[in-house]
């Protein structure tokens, strides 16, 4: 068991370690410096810039301190921002984005599982096709168009929410539901197919026939096999709903990391762009590997080695 | 041998082509037994219609700026309004089919052949070969598609082609996946082995009787994903790292529409409404074939 984790985390540091390599030689495959920019800067102003970050010398001296920053959790200077280090940056939106995040994946777990139970235990009723044509939608009807259309109705038309900041609990209402919109739905079609093959089983025919209760039957027998797969992927999931809130902190304005991610690109701000990369990687890591550590409290057959055969 | 529908539909074909075109037959036959998966079809043939044929169909060009007429509102002569730039909104709509078609092919042309060849290579040696490149297809997998696209953009710059390459290399790994699980369940089949006797080099076998296996279940995940594709591309046009202008990209069209959505509200939910059309119509394609092709779901309805 606890070498089974230590195996696990040092292969997390090993992806991380390659992430972390392949990033960064990647942003400096990129031909220009940080400080190209349609302005000309003087050329003492730039030498100057490059002497100060250490963009002079030798690109394996450049890579062996990036690392050994990461060692030290510290991500280094923005290029654009002056005196601002990427590690601000994050902890400036990550309040913001992990809010927003949270709440959707509540959303999605509390909406999209009994969705999906409903639609599974009146398979072809209207109750299922109700759930699975809005689930389609969901998932084709991009988020930006959901958040556009929302905005335009909601905050301009009706007044009822504001159009951006998240001074009250109403600011929250549309970028959430626009963030959850496609996740809900994904969750709602898996939880329905899942939860119609395990319903299928024989030994869900055996529970019945012992007289069981129907939601003794759900819960105990149904939902805890059909849950499995919808673990398996909740990791990717948050992680998801975390990056995918990239165009929705661009439509409603809010101060997350995404904003500052997007800005980095337009900007070229090359650390903080491998910055929130990195940051974004080790995350979703960790995701997967707590999904692991659920995955064995609700299945005590799965063992942990097997998992990838 | 004329072309009937017993000839398709015989229990015992005489030649290869018949059984592969009665096989073909079986599956139109399903699809047509399946509305949503019929109106896919419908949607996707007419992208492609469309954008083959765009010149004749859009009645302006589509970046020509007329000033004097911008931000009119749907009429007869501009059925879907004009833009800021007094374009025509339907003309864009209708060039941006080729580009929408144009990322969605491309990304798929490069990304399944990729993953395919990868996964079942993996799948079918085993062994260190398969723990490198399932370690680099987890290394791949670790990190979210759109982050990693955002982060290539960055790296190779805004624009359509760095678009495509950028989705491309995120989407590969899964595909990469699926062709070594579909590998692994008949590598040691029987008539694997037997090809294996009778001296059949390692790579013949996986060309020629692994990866015909694996094509279709990775057709399904393809046509599924096309709708992701199209999103996540329409998502960094949005940004103002895909296409950029004067293309009429959908996603920047939205992005740039967003700014007259208070009284112009034609501009960004004309191309919206097509990008809702275009991803609906892969989806619907995507279950319809899923349901045809999976075993799992035979005789199930």
């Amino acid at each position: 068991m606890l070498a089974y984790f230590a195996k696990r985390i040092g292969m997390m540091v090993v992806t991380l370690f390659l992430i972390i390599t392949l990033t960064f030689f990647l942003m400096h495959a990129i031909p220009g410096g940080p400080f190209t920019s349609e302005k000309m800067l003087a050329p003492e102003i730039e030498e100057a810039l490059n002497a100060k970050y250490g963009l002079n010398d030798p690109l394996w001296v450049q890579y062996l301190n990036y690392l050994k920053g990461i060692i030290t959790l510290d991500l280094g200077p923005s290029f654009k921002y002056p005196g601002i280090r990427v590690n601000d940056l994050i902890l400036d939106g990550l309040p913001v984005t992990a809010k927003t995040g949270f709440l959707a994946l509540l959303c999605v777990a509390a909406l999209g599982i009994p969705l999906g139970i409903l639609a599974a235990l009146n398979q072809n009723k209207w109750q299922d096709t109700a759930v699975m044509m809005l689930a389609t939608v969901g998932v084709a009807i991009p988020s930006y168009v959901v958040a556009t259309v929302a905005l335009y109705i909601f905050a301009l038309q009706l007044n009822l929410v504001p159009t951006f900041g998240l001074d009250d609990w109403r600011g929250y209402i549309l970028p959430v539901a626009a963030l959850s919109g496609f996740w809900l739905s994904f969750i709602a079609r898996l939880s329905r197919s899942s939860l119609l093959e395990v319903l299928g089983q024989d030994y869900i025919v055996t529970a019945k026939a012992k007289g069981l209760h129907p939601l003794s039957i759900l819960f105990k027998h149904g939902l805890r096999n059909a849950l499995i797969p919808i673990v398996t992927v909740l990791g990717p999931v948050v992680a998801n709903l975390l990056t995918g809130s990239f165009v929705i902190e661009q439509i409603f304005a809010l101060p997350g990391i995404g904003r500052h991610f997007v800005l980095s690109i337009s900007n070229r701000d090359y650390t903080t762009i491998m910055g929130i990369t990195i940051f974004y990687a080790a995350f979703l890591m960790v995701m997967i590997l707590i999904v692991d550590i659920l995955y064995m409290l609700l299945d005590p057959r799965i063992k942990l080695a097997d998992r990838n055969k | 041998m004329k072309l009937s529908s017993e000839w398709l539909l015989t229990d015992s074909p005489e030649t290869k082509g018949q059984a592969l075109a009665g096989r073909a037959w079986r599956m139109w036959l399903a699809l047509l037994g399946n509305p949503l998966a019929i109106t896919g079809l419908v949607i996707v043939v007419a992208l492609v219609l469309v954008s083959a044929f765009a010149p004749w169909i859009a009645p302006y060009s589509p970046i020509g700026q007329d000033l004097e007429n911008r931000l009119l509102p749907p009429s007869w002569a501009h059925w879907m309004g004009t833009d800021e730039l007094g374009r025509d909104i339907f003309s864009r709509v209708v060039y941006g089919s080729r580009l929408t078609l144009m990322i969605v092919l491309l990304v798929a042309a490069i990304s399944a052949p990729v993953g395919l060849i990868l996964g079942a290579i993996s799948g079918y040696f085993g062994g260190w070969v398969d723990k490198f490149i399932m370690g680099v297809t987890d290394i791949f997998l670790s990190m979210p598609k759109l982050i990693m696209a955002l982060a290539f953009v960055a790296a190779l710059g805004p624009g359509i082609e760095n678009a495509i390459i950028a989705i491309a290399i995120t989407a590969w790994p899964a595909y990469a996946r699926i062709a070594r699980a579909e590998t692994l369940t008949f590598r040691k089949a029987e008539f694997i082995d037997a090809i294996k006797l009778q001296g059949a080099s390692p790579w013949r076998i996986i060309f020629n009787h692994v990866l015909p296996l694996c094509t279709s279940s990775m057709i399904v995940r393809v046509t599924l994903d096309m709708a992701g594709i199209i999103l996540t591309a329409a998502g960094l046009g949005f940004l103002g790292l895909g296409a950029q202008p004067p293309l009429p990209e959908w996603g920047a069209m939205i992005s740039r529409g967003r700014n007259f959505i208070l009284d112009q509200w034609w501009v960004a939910t004309m191309p919206g409404f097509a990008i809702i059309v275009v991803s609906l119509g892969f989806c619907f394609l995507g279950d319809g074939l899923r349901d045809i092709l999976d075993p799992k779901n035979e005789g199930k309805s």
